[in-house]
């Protein structure tokens, strides 16, 4: 279906609930999810934006949480095999710090990638047997060998990726999105999250809700979590014994003694008010219609593996990902835990591909097949790599493990305005270092700003006295991975 | 024109410096020309409109500002300064401010500015660093006050002497049932009754208004209203945040936050004592409490932090959180480089740092009490201590009584046990076979067996014994140290430890073929790790085992003992058969040397002791050591039923003692190390790179710490709430503007730096400010003097345009919203939604189920399934709370730092310090007011309220009336008019006629929330009016403040 014409019912089917917001001017949507009262008549935002044509209109992030192991998937180093059981040569260390599970590197052995590397597509990028699906759609991919960040624990590294600031209070690039472009829809919040983890993963990692906090901006830039279950939204099912037609007709009654207030007081706010409301029953009936895969076909659900019917699994959340971009949401975080292997490159990282593999691969193929990826920008990526060294006994093949790793790692884009086909940056032959073209994390959220129109430069928030932006005062678009 | 311009310039710089020399003589004060106080209100006032610091107004690139902005219109031209030249000139082409925009300077002004330039112009620094100097109150003209609404005190002198200027009119006094709604809300976080209202309306005393606030001020309810703000503040939680975000208790940190407004503790204490409790002389109990504010900081316990790092970051949050609150100045920018904006340096920051770098709390791991902590008892803990240890003392005398006899008794006792002992248990049993899968396993020549050759992961040995015994009713196994095993441990794994998934012991009957596997009924061991305890070596699962790691090395033997459930009868030249298996996915965790015997006793203990007991007693009482003396006495009490019955109680007591006492919640709190902590600036706020050494100070542009005195916590506490501080009155009062308007003086009330707002009215607020410190910091006075002035009084209807007030002389009129949409210029009252946290406890309060207990350990009321779970992987989970915990105010409800409660909207996430308020509105908000249990709960418990206060149980026309004003009156404050009747008579019918079309619909509504309904009432009624009630709870009007 033409997604035009899809959103064009969707209006009817808003128009059919009734009552539309219409005519209660133009002040009383401008505090509503995104919505900023500088444009009214488009969809909140600032005025000023996008600074230029922007390439993707929109972000599916599907977020790994707790550093795949790029040297086990996307970045071949067929010299790790050499060097498989060799002490770590200390001129490629120098006196980097790793987490204290690690501590002095001096001592530990290289370990050789788990899986063997294939060539793949006519790109010929090197994907590892891990993740056969991922594998399959290597055309489409742009990948980017040489990313590094300067945090090497979860939380801090997490958050660097996501705000430009390690510990929480900045907006995440979910939020400053919200905030500058608004929204391309009236049912839905302009940031929508949802989380999962791997069956049987041993590894805990915690989803703070900064992950996707607006910081400093007002709240309703904050990205609201759609949880895995039976109700994704908090509160949004009635009271048992109310029905969905009772309900209507209160908030009628509501929106009409409302109305009498403001005829008599004078306060925008009521406006506001009378507005929140609508909102809110809008989404009670956008929410469950979001989540009912019925209209999908067996084709489709077959694109993203077993475990699509599942809430709460990656493949679940990746058909929840393309069904919020075709309903126009801005920025859709998907975060997936279990990716932390100190002790399971060999056991649990098999899992883990399994579970995000097909239902990844099998996204960008359904965004494609529906003209969608063209303007959508999908990242995958975790917040830092997996040491090249082995953590735990070389003897002990079941307990292999890699520590965090933030000097060079990997991760990859597709779709919304970056090349496909395309590897850009190089670590060093062990996937140590940065050998050439390295991409800081301020320079990964430069390019996703680039992407969607945006001059990280001049997307700014005053706060404290000072002009805040997602990069800090760092970051430089990579030219090289624009389409 | 111009000529007679120069001329009269002329004169008034010839008088000019007169006047100085005069007045320098008479008033000495007033003659100084205060830039901030006498020059910058002017400045501001007139010229910033065109030539201030919106570039967009500004005219002729012209900026008066700043500095150099300024000094540009003071070069002279023509012989005068251009500013005083134009400011001064006749010709209306020329003269400043333009006639058009009616702001003309008075000759008072011209003359101040004059006098300025005459002093050579000095430019003063930013307001806020300027001293705190109380203004004049301004007057409010006769002629022009007529016209106005009330002028109760000098915040009214202030704000209307503004608005005359702009000859607009403040808004006339609110309505009873709105006022006090509002100021009930504002200090108590509650709505009043219908009878509160009701009394007040009635009263036509003249100081019916303050009757009112005096008892709204007395009334606990106001703590806990005014403690919400400080905990947003003070990042109050009730657990760690980050990974594992374990519970902690520093609860009645947050009770003594309500008691000392209650107690109305004047603020300078109340600062003193929570930044710097512990180190006043003679410290209370309660003011070492109150330093528990610098503690609650979050707490990281993520696995591989590095513990001086976490430290670090603790001293940066308590250096911050103090700034933000009392000095208003965000100071982490400092962390890294010197301030852009204010007069901070790196050094300045890292000084601060200095005061709070002196705890001994350590950085390491996840411990919620992290010393240093106080143990807080409850008065009843307390009287339960009390008798428990009474009780404990009251056993000392029987005990000691009990020794006494059985000291007496002991040659008796000795002897009898002498002719029941039997001999030693433990037997060897002597291999006469012994293999393994991998290892080679030899017998050693003290008897031991040990592994060794390759180190497999996995190994099982088998063992042939003989035990020379006809009788068996256990096997003991002693696994030993060997030097061959990982740092001497018991193995060669690589920690040394073993585990034994399984023992099997097998007897074969000589001439038989056939073995029999022997059943084990129970056993013990010397130490079980974990889960890893030793009925798992013979739970016939390999996955399973008994280990004995304690988290370091193993420098000692471990041995277990595992009895028969039947005992085995053999002959002595029977072998018996002995399996060990080591089938664990760890490594090695083979035994490496092991020792196996046997026994015939009845109860074959691990501990041998009685064959010790033996030899003592046979051992000659004069060569007996104290050592053997006191084995002795032990045994002879143990044996001793009446001594062990005594024991017994004391143990029991003893527990309940020390489980009392854990359950006591521990406060932390501040302490300083006898040894000061050196303190570094830390280049880019990294930990591990000290910079140059810093030593405890403020910063160099605010006033200096007094010399002589001890450079302490103490030191900076007092400095802050010192009459030479000019920041901590003025953000104090500010602060507590912002909680009744919605909107502070300053409207950043995080940032009194340059980069923050430059306050309108700095008049009023350095006014209030000044009053405030020079009446003793007395918070309750000052509240008293917001909400008693008749700018709080005033309505908060929107004036309209077109509405002007006819009363009112032409030239006067209301302000337009378009005008001052803020309503910064307060010609109107406050009208804002409240917070979410208020939305609640109304709804609570309006239904009568809130339960009102002040303080006590939190409460974890309803949420929705899986919250908790879902983000924690199901560590943590959410147990709900029953009965009255479900009623409590939201200021008692539990906070998670990682998952705040799902019920607030805009709240401070308590993760760092937050002083400013956020209003928003988004639609999730509007699903948890329509949905939520709390909520529908509430609405049908107001409707019960309603139905069984009016004895008209017939659902007609008038009685539907009354209870529409009920329902209006407990969330209202007011009866509703004939307009809002009409839709919820309207509405009520339908409603009706909808439950009685479902009546299980009816029924389900009615179930929800844990308290019980009224049986009594019709269900349809019911159903339909806990509709209406829920709609009315749903409504603008309710949810705001007005």
């Amino acid at each position: 279906m033409n997604p035009l014409h899809e959103n064009s019912l969707h209006v009817g089917r808003r128009e059919f609930f009734g009552r539309s917001v219409a005519g209660l001017g133009t002040a009383a949507l401008a505090s509503l999810l995104a919505r900023d009262g500088h444009a009214a008549d488009r969809s909140g935002g600032l005025p000023d934006l996008p600074h230029f044509m922007p390439k993707a209109k929109r972000v599916i992030y599907l977020f790994q949480n707790g550093g795949p192991t790029h040297v086990d998937l996307f970045d071949y180093k067929p010299k790790l095999i050499e060097m498989h059981g060799q002490p770590v040569p200390q001129d490629y260390i120098g006196d980097k710090r790793f987490s204290t599970m690690t501590g002095n590197t001096a001592g530990k052995v290289m370990l050789a990638p788990v899986e063997p590397f294939r060539q793949r597509g006519q790109s010929g990028a090197w994907v590892s047997d891990f993740l056969p699906h991922t594998a399959g759609i290597a055309d489409e991919l742009c990948f980017i060998h040489s990313l590094h960040t300067e945090q090497v624990n979860h939380a801090p590294a997490i958050q660097f990726l996501l705000s430009g600031a390690e510990l929480p209070g900045r907006p995440t690039a979910g939020a400053w999105l919200s905030y500058g472009l608004g929204s391309d829809n009236d049912t839905l919040p302009s940031f929508c999250v949802m989380t999962s983890v791997s069956k049987g993963t041993s590894c805990g990692q915690i989803f703070y809700d900064f992950y996707w906090g607006s910081g400093f901006l007002p709240s309703r830039f904050q990205g609201v979590k759609f949880r895995g279950s039976s109700e994704p939204v908090l509160y949004l099912n009635n009271p048992d014994g109310v029905s969905s037609s009772m309900r209507r007709k209160w908030l009628d009654d509501i929106a009409k003694l409302n109305e009498l207030k403001l005829a008599d007081y004078g306060d925008p706010e009521i406006s506001t008010r009378i507005a929140q409301y609508e909102m809110s029953y809008k989404m009670q009936s956008s929410v469950p219609d979001l989540t009912d895969f019925s209209d999908e076909t067996e084709a489709t659900l077959a694109l993203y593996g077993p475990q699509v019917k599942e809430p709460g699994t990656f493949a679940y959340n990746c058909l929840m990902a393309r069904r919020l971009a075709e309903r126009g949401v801005r920025f859709v975080q998907l975060m997936h835990a279990g990716w932390d292997q100190h002790g399971s490159v060999t056991t649990e990282l098999y899992t883990q591909c399994k579970d995000t593999d097909q239902p990844s691969a099998g996204l960008i193929l359904d965004l494609k097949q529906r003209g969608l990826l063209e303007d959508t920008l999908v990242i995958w990526g975790g917040e830092f790599g997996r040491t090249p060294f082995l953590q735990g006994n070389i003897n002990d093949r079941p307990k292999w493990g890699r520590d965090h790793h933030p000097y060079a790692f990997s991760l990859w884009m597709a779709g919304g305005g970056v090349k496909a086909g395309v590897q850009y940056g190089e670590s060093d032959d062990l996937g140590i270092n940065v050998a050439n073209n390295g991409v800081h994390v301020h320079d990964f959220q430069a390019t996703l700003m680039h992407l969607l129109g945006i001059d990280h430069e001049r997307l700014t928030y005053r706060f404290q006295g000072r002009d805040f932006r997602l990069t800090d005062i760092h970051g430089h678009v990579v030219e090289a991975v624009l389409a | 024109m111009s000529k007679y311009t120069i001329n009269t310039l002329a004169s008034l710089l010839l008088i000019a410096p007169l006047l100085v020399g005069f007045s320098s003589v008479a008033h000495a004060d007033e003659s100084n020309i205060v830039f901030s106080r006498d020059i910058r209100p002017i400045l501001a006032g007139h010229c910033f409109n065109c030539h201030g610091p919106d570039e967009g107004s500004r005219e002729g690139d012209l900026r008066l500002d700043t500095e150099e902005g300024a000094r540009k219109s003071l070069e002279v031209e023509g012989g005068v300064a251009k500013l005083m030249g134009r400011v001064t000139s006749h010709d209306p082409d020329l003269v400043m401010p333009p006639p058009s925009v009616k702001k003309p300077l008075t000759p008072a002004q011209i003359e101040r500015l004059t006098r300025w330039v005459e002093a050579g112009a000095p430019w003063g620094s930013h307001w806020a660093f300027e001293p705190l100097v109380k203004p004049a109150v301004p007057t409010v003209p006769v002629a022009a006050s007529g016209l106005m609404a009330s002028v109760n005190n000098p915040i009214d002198h202030f704000v209307q002497a503004r608005l005359m200027a702009r000859k607009v009119t403040p808004a006339p006094e609110a309505s009873r049932e709105t006022l006090i709604r509002r100021v009930t809300l504002d200090l108590t976080g509650l709505s009043p009754t219908p009878d509160e209202v009701d009394n007040f309306v009635q009263d036509m005393s003249a100081d019916a208004w303050g009757k009112v606030v005096d008892r709204l001020l007395a009334s606990p309810a106001y703590g806990e209203r005014m403690a919400w703000s400080w905990l947003d503040a003070a990042r109050y939680a009730d657990s760690n945040g980050y990974q594992g975000d374990n519970e902690r208790t520093m609860w009645p940190w947050r009770d003594w936050v309500i008691d000392a407004f209650n107690q109305n503790l004047p603020y300078d204490q109340f600062t003193v004592w929570q930044l710097a409790g512990d180190l006043l002389p003679d410290a209370t109990f309660e003011q070492k409490m109150a330093t528990g504010f610098c503690r609650n900081h979050m707490i990281n316990g993520e696995g591989g932090r590095i513990a001086e790092e976490n430290r670090v970051d603790y001293v940066m949050d308590m250096t911050e959180t103090m700034g933000t609150v009392w000095l208003g100045l965000t100071m982490n920018c400092c962390r890294c480089h010197d301030h852009k904006f204010d007069p901070l340096s790196q050094q300045d920051y890292y000084s601060l740092s200095a005061f709070f770098n002196q705890t001994p709390v350590d950085g390491s791991g996840g411990n919620p009490q992290t010393p240093p902590v106080l143990t807080v008892r409850s008065n009843e803990q307390r009287q339960k201590e009390e008798d428990i240890e009474t009780q404990l003392a009251g056993l000392k005398q029987p005990i000691e009584q009990r020794e006494k006899e059985l000291v007496a008794a002991r040659q008796a006792w000795e002897q009898t046990t002498l002719a029941n002992a039997g001999e030693s248990t433990w037997q060897p049993l002597k291999p006469i076979k012994s293999s393994a899968v991998h290892q080679a396993l030899t017998v050693q020549d003290e008897g031991s067996i040990l592994a060794s050759g390759a180190n497999p992961r996995n190994d099982t040995y088998t063992l042939e014994l003989s035990s020379g015994l006809e009788k068996i009713t256990a096997i003991r196994l002693d696994a030993l140290n060997h030097d061959s095993h990982t740092q001497g441990g018991l193995s060669r794994s690589d920690s040394g430890n073993f585990v034994l998934t399984e023992i099997e012991l097998l007897v074969q009957p000589p001439g038989s073929d056939q073995a029999t596997k022997l059943s084990i009924a129970s056993a013990e061991a010397t130490f079980e790790q974990g889960d890893l305890k030793v009925v798992r070596a013979f739970d016939g699962d390999s996955n399973t085992g008994w280990a004995v790691y304690a988290g370091k090395p193993i420098d000692r033997s471990h041995s277990a003992v595992f009895r028969l459930a039947e005992p085995l009868t053999i002959s002595r030249d029977a072998t018996l058969t002995i399996v060990l298996r080591h089938d664990s996915p760890h490594a090695s965790h083979n035994i490496g040397r092991f020792r196996l015997r046997a026994s015939e006793a009845a109860n074959a203990k691990l501990d041998d002791s009685n064959a010790a007991l033996i030899a003592n007693l046979r051992t000659p009482a004069d060569q007996r050591t104290q050592e053997q003396r006191d084995q002795i006495v032990a045994a002879q009490r143990a044996d001793d039923a009446t001594y062990g019955a005594l024991l017994k109680e004391r143990d029991q007591l003893q527990k309940s003692l020390s489980d009392l006492r854990g359950g006591f919640p521990k406060v932390m709190v501040m302490e300083d190390m006898p040894q000061p902590r050196k303190t570094w600036v830390l280049t880019r706020g990294i930990y591990s790179k000290p910079g140059d050494e810093v030593t405890a100070n403020v910063p160099g542009k605010l006033p200096q710490l007094p010399a002589g005195e001890t450079v302490n916590r103490l030191a900076l506490a007092r400095w802050i709430v010192s009459d030479e501080n000019p920041l901590t009155a003025r953000v104090t009062v500010n602060r507590f503007w912002q909680q009744f308007f919605g909107i502070g003086l300053v409207k950043t009330p995080e940032d009194f730096g340059v980069q923050g707002e430059i306050p309108l009215q700095q008049d009023l607020l350095d006014w209030l400010a000044a009053d405030f410190r020079e009446h003793g910091w007395n918070v309750k006075r000052l509240i008293r003097q917001i909400v008693t002035s008749h700018t709080y009084r005033q309505s908060s209807r929107i004036t309209t345009q077109d509405a002007e007030n006819v009363t009112a002389s032409e030239t006067f009129s209301g302000m337009s919203y378009e005008e001052d949409p803020e309503n910064r210029y307060l010609s109107r009252g406050p009208r804002f939604r409240m917070p979410s946290w208020m939305v609640r406890d109304q709804a609570l309060a309006a239904s009568g189920l809130m339960v009102r207990a002040v303080g006590g350990s939190p409460v974890r009321g309803y949420q929705p399934a899986g919250v908790w779970e879902e983000t924690t992987f199901g560590r943590k989970q959410y147990a709900q709370d029953h009965g009255d915990a479900l009623y409590r105010r939201s200021l008692y409800t539990f906070w998670r730092r990682i998952i705040a409660p799902t019920m607030f909207f805009d709240n401070a996430t308590r993760q760092t310090c937050t002083v400013k308020s956020f209003r928003t509105n988004t639609p999730l908000q509007a699903l948890l007011t329509l949905n939520d249990v709390t909520f529908v709960e509430a609405a049908r418990a107001l409707a019960e309220r309603v139905l069984t206060s009016d004895n008209a149980g017939a659902a007609d026309n008038t009685s539907d009336k009354n209870r529409i004003d009920a329902v209006f009156r407990q969330l209202l404050c007011r009866r509703a008019t004939s307009d809002e009747k009409a839709i919820l008579l309207a509405a009520i019918d339908r409603s009706r006629g909808e439950f009685r079309a479902d009546p299980e619909a009816a029924g389900k509504l009615l179930a929800i929330g844990e308290s019980k309904r009224n049986e009594q009432l019709d269900a349809i009624e019911h159903a339909a009016w806990t509709s209406l009630t829920l709609a009315v709870m749903n409504l603008d009007e309710t949810l705001t403040k007005e």
